[in-house]
């Protein structure tokens, strides 16, 4: 059983509440610091979701549980009766009215700020009627030097190290003010053979203990041999101190300053930062209440400027006095370096896993290769300018950007009975959802479905390249059996050609500086055509001659080019535009409710063989 | 922040609004409320409040001050026409406020416009706030400085964990006519009280007429860090600042560039003719800084109160100590004496002071001519996270812009460099 006065010892396991990993981290760097034996973090309670964290314990890594609810954790863990509550403003004040039913649980420190104050008073209130410590709100919590650390405090590794507070030393100091407990530390390690604990109270009107509440519980340990305190301009808290000392309940000397005495100079009321930092009366003034401790027989520096010397100048006199025998020195264990803070001072590096020339999304505003999204909108890139940034890397003009939205507005769909859009209907019908039907669709695009337009490139690239004239071109093809791609209709010829691929074509005309394949490709048309009307370049020859010319406008050189075809570029145009259809495609099987697709049995050959063929 | 000033306007609109829910349409509050700001057209203001042109009127200013009568500025018992002749006469004009901690000076914007009600009895009400009760306190001698009545005050101390409809009043209240009904009407408002999260609530005088009590002069506080309960409950409320001096052009700017961020930047111009300027880090050390500059006897010549504090970005650090180091160099001083620029701060938890320090050192690099010509000479003290190198970024600047300027880390006392200023201001 731990004694009354002691909030904190080299055992205690607390719960974090909230999602708050570099603060666990923290205190357990703090904790293998002091050398404890084991973590003081018993379990992270994040409702959000339970299971476990990584934690590092020195070099080594080790589970943190984490709980769905403080009750859980509760059970599971009866030994911790510390609560690090890192819920917001919003529901800080639920969680720790549930804490405080939770009979295990004795300590809660607070940390949210702007926690409604009629909430703070009923907390404090609830927490006195229990006989449990409420830290808080609106703090950064405390530390007991060389046992457990409460969150952030303290700051970083560094900070603690050099404030010594990975042992314990006779000091027992207790301020308002969060901010400034380094600074405070930082003064009691220099003056003194250090602090034994520190609690900030927190800035708020009503905090949940107050600075007397703890000058009395530091009075009773007898580890601590000398009280300091900083208190703040604002309430009139620091009188019960004065009268505590006046009705020696307060024995143990106490050096003690109260900041915002430049209240008299400042134009009218000021409300300093805290919430709690305004003098309303004469009474809650800085001064008033320096005044009244000194009278009560409290060590007030003249100004903060003597703070340091009058707690430095009384713990050497309880040295001397043999009261304080100055705690050993102690060589802590070193804290590996986090690797995040390691590479931010210079000192590591590590060769990369991934790497991205397209975009950044680290600044305040993502960037497309370098144009930040606000730019791309408010300059009308469109989808054109997107892709041109994104697939190209190149900003390019206007008439590339609209042409790209031209071929994907033509590419959207092609009506339901192509591979693609019926396989999409199909698991649409078969209940799957909308990506398993829209990638069922999409894994039919390759050399058949969709492959024209990659075929049309290539083949009428190879023509060009190679210098074949067009007629010799169609006569090699023809010797070698394949059939060019991009050549060909079902129903539109020379007397009926194909709109879209004369609105392309003419758009091409008006707006590339030249179109040497789609040249070409026509040039091969005047071939093909005089052996069938119908054998024109169609609507996938099109897109492909154009795509290719539209790279060479853009710059690439033939080498790129042939790299793009190779990585697929006319099936990412595909796959993109067909999607729009795809998906439309599914929503609208959805909103028609359509059962499951059976295929007719007579539409299908049944020609099974009596027995299979027996072999070996 | 936490508690509040509002308006009078706003504390009896919410009041009206409330008080037939809380009382089951028992008790009612007048809404006829006009709030007159610079932007309201008098000419045509009774277009969208026909009542003005029926009733007689109260016109008072309400910007967060009391004792408006004893300073005659009150207008009672007035038609329309002479409401609106006693506003514009008064509108944008500067006033000096007798009030119990001295007095005040500052221009008026704001008036409220109400029916004047005849009324039989003056009673005092108010609900205070403390650590482990509310207390209601009530006086059959309303209208008058309550401090000069107190001893008929009786005050109702309600436990903050009690339960609000347990309240009862009656037995407490003194004898006067219609008891049952005051306390009823007491007990209602405490639970609007409680409910609307207001820390301080005063009707002096809470007039009776005709069986209705009916709040005269109301002054009102809340806590706005209940905004993300109340929103619905206040409705669309505004928090105005104190009654007193306009802001300087260089403090509103300083605000404007606080509201941008989730970071602090606060400044408040004392003594523009003042030789210690403060560029401090953090709410706590700031005040600190301040204080030992008063402490040490040169409270006249502390030029400014400010900080900047949780992390802000290079860009508004910069901003904020331009804005400083011009209103610090104007003019140098008269007599041609140094004027001394304390960049301070504590230890910090977690902010990497190199970075904090950049968009300050390219501001005193920017102003290097004229802190060369105001005789300005800094001193640096501060600790915590990359410390070391914000430090001999600082060494290295004073070197570069040939101003005198020392830098000091945690092993000196945060406060020293005040020290050491005052005490080379006094050679």
């Amino acid at each position: 059983m731990r004694n009354d006065y002691e909030l904190f010892t080299a055992d205690t396991k607390a719960f974090i509440y909230g999602e708050q990993l570099r603060a666990a981290q923290r205190m357990l760097d703090f904790d293998y610091l002091c050398r404890r034996g084991e973590p003081s973090v018993a379990a992270l309670i994040t409702p959000e979701r339970g299971g476990f964290e990584k934690l590092f314990w020195g070099t080594k890594e080790i589970r943190i549980p984490r709980m769905t609810s403080l009750a859980e954790a509760a059970a599971h863990f009866p030994e911790a009766d510390v609560l690090v509550n890192f819920a917001s403003q919003r529901s800080a004040y639920d969680v720790t009215v549930q804490a405080l039913d939770i009979p295990t649980i004795r300590t809660i420190a607070v940390i949210a700020e702007g926690i409604p104050e009629r909430q703070s008073r009923r907390m404090a209130a609830l927490a006195k009627e229990k006989g449990k410590w409420i830290i808080g709100p609106a703090t950064v919590g405390g530390v007991k030097a060389g046992c457990f650390k409460i969150g952030n405090a303290a700051g970083t590794m560094e900070n603690i190290r050099e404030a010594k507070l990975y042992r314990p030393g006779s000091v027992g100091f207790v301020s308002v003010s969060g901010g400034l407990s380094n600074e405070a530390y930082n003064i009691v390690a220099r003056a003194t053979d250090g602090l034994n604990e520190g609690i900030a109270i927190g800035g708020d009107a009503y905090p949940g203990s107050t600075l007397l509440d703890h000058l009395l519980r530091f009075e009773r340990n007898p580890a601590i041999k000398l009280l300091v305190c900083l208190g703040e301009v604002g309430g009139t808290k620091e009188y019960e101190i004065a009268e505590a000392v006046k009705e020696g309940r307060i024995t143990k000397p106490l050096v003690m300053w109260v900041t915002g005495t430049c209240a008299k100079v400042l134009p009218g009321q000021v409300q300093f930062g805290h919430a709690g930092a305004r003098a309303d009366t004469a009474a809650e003034t800085a001064d008033a209440k320096n005044a009244a401790l000194r009278e009560a027989g409290v060590i007030v520096p003249r100004s903060f400027d003597d703070y340091h010397l009058k707690i430095e100048e009384t713990y050497q006199r309880l040295v001397n006095e043999g009261t304080i025998v100055p705690a050993p020195e102690v060589t802590p264990p070193n804290i590996p370096l986090d690797y995040a803070q390691a590479r931010a001072e210079g000192l590591v590096r590590r060769p990369t896993h991934f790497i991205s020339t397209i975009c950044d999304e680290r600044g305040d505003v993502h960037n497309y290769c370098g144009v930040p999204i606000d730019r791309v909108i408010e300059e009308e890139y469109g989808i054109g300018g997107v892709i041109g940034l994104l697939w190209f890397k190149k900003d390019i003009p206007p008439y590339a950007r609209e042409f790209i939205e031209m071929v994907i507005q033509i590419i959207a769909d092609h009506g339901p009975a192509v591979s693609g859009a019926h396989n999409t209907i199909v698991a649409a019908r078969a209940g799957k959802d909308l990506i398993s039907s829209l990638v069922s669709g999409i894994l039919t695009i390759g050399p058949r479905f969709g492959g024209a337009v990659n075929g049309a490139a290539e083949h009428f690239l190879y023509g060009l390249r190679n210098k074949l004239a067009p007629r010799e071109f169609v006569d090699e093809m023809k010797r070698r059996n394949v059939r060019i791609q991009g050549i060909g209709h079902r129903l539109h010829s020379l007397e009926n050609p194909d709109a879209r691929v004369e609105l392309m074509k003419a758009f091409a005309r008006e707006h590339f500086r030249a179109t040497p394949l789609l040249d070409y490709a026509l040039a091969v048309e005047a071939v093909t055509i005089q052996k069938k009307g119908n054998l024109i370049l169609n609507v996938d020859g099109c897109i492909g001659v154009l795509l290719v010319d539209l790279l060479t406008e853009l710059k690439f050189t033939d080498a790129e080019i042939d790299e793009m075809i190779r990585a697929g570029l006319f099936n990412a145009f595909f796959v993109l535009g067909r999607s729009i259809g795809l998906i439309g495609h599914y929503f609208d099987q959805v909103r028609l409710e359509q059962d499951l697709y059976r295929h007719p049995l007579d539409d299908i050959l049944y020609d099974v063989p009596p027995a299979p063929e027996t072999v070996g | 922040m936490a508690q509040r000033g509002i308006r009078e306007y706003d504390a009896k609109r919410m009041l009206a609004r409330a008080i037939g829910e809380y009382s089951g349409g028992k008790f009612r509050i007048d809404d006829r409320l006009v709030l007159v700001t610079p932007e309201t057209d008098l000419a045509t203001v009774e277009a969208d409040h026909p009542w003005l042109a029926k009733e007689r009127l109260v016109v008072k200013p309400d910007q967060l001050f009391g004792k408006r009568g004893k300073n005659k500025l009150i207008l009672l018992n007035a038609d329309l026409a002479a409401a609106k002749a006693w506003i514009a006469a008064r509108m944008g004009k500067e006033v000096t406020i007798e009030g119990a901690g001295g007095t005040t000076t500052g221009i008026l914007t704001h008036f409220l416009i109400e029916p004047f009600v005849p009324h039989d009895a003056e009673y005092y009400l108010a609900f205070t706030s403390s650590r482990d009760v509310d207390t209601i306190h009530f006086s059959p001698k309303g209208g008058v400085d309550i401090e000069s009545v107190w001893d008929t005050v009786v005050s109702i101390d309600v436990p903050v964990l009690a339960d609000q409809m347990q309240v009862r009043v009656l037995p407490e209240l003194p004898d006067i006519p219609h008891r049952e009904t005051v306390a009823e009407f007491i007990q209602v408002l405490y639970r609007i009280y409680v409910d609307y999260h207001f820390t301080y609530l005063e009707f002096n005088p809470l007039a009776f007429f005709r069986g209705r009590l009916i709040p005269l002069d109301t002054v009102a506080k809340l806590d706005d860090t209940a905004a993300f309960q109340c929103a619905e409950k206040w409705g669309e409320i505004t928090f105005p600042r104190p009654f007193g001096k306009a802001m300087t052009k260089e403090e509103a700017y300083v605000e404007s560039l606080d509201a941008k961020t989730g970071a602090s930047l606060k400044l408040t111009l004392l003594n523009p003719d003042g030789r210690v300027w403060l560029l401090v880090a953090g709410g706590g050390a700031s005040v600190i800084y301040a204080d030992t500059v008063v402490d040490l006897g040169f409270g006249g010549e502390l030029a400014n109160y400010g900080e900047y504090s949780g992390d802000p970005s290079t860009e508004l650090t910069y901003e904020y100590t331009k804005t400083l180091l011009d209103l610090m160099t104007r003019v140098p001083d008269p007599q041609g004496r140094p004027k001394y620029l304390l960049i301070g701060g504590g230890i910090a938890n977690f902010t990497d002071v190199a970075k904090t320090f950049t968009g300050i050192i390219q501001a005193l690099e920017e102003y290097k001519d004229r802190l060369q010509k105001n005789h300005v000479k800094i001193y640096v003290r501060r600790g915590g996270p990359n410390y070391k190198e914000g430090l001999e970024n600082m060494r290295r600047l004073g070197e570069r812009i040939g101003v005198p300027l020392e830098v000091y880390g945690p092993e000196t006392h945060m406060t020293r460099i005040v020290s050491l200023a005052l005490e080379e201001a006094q050679r």
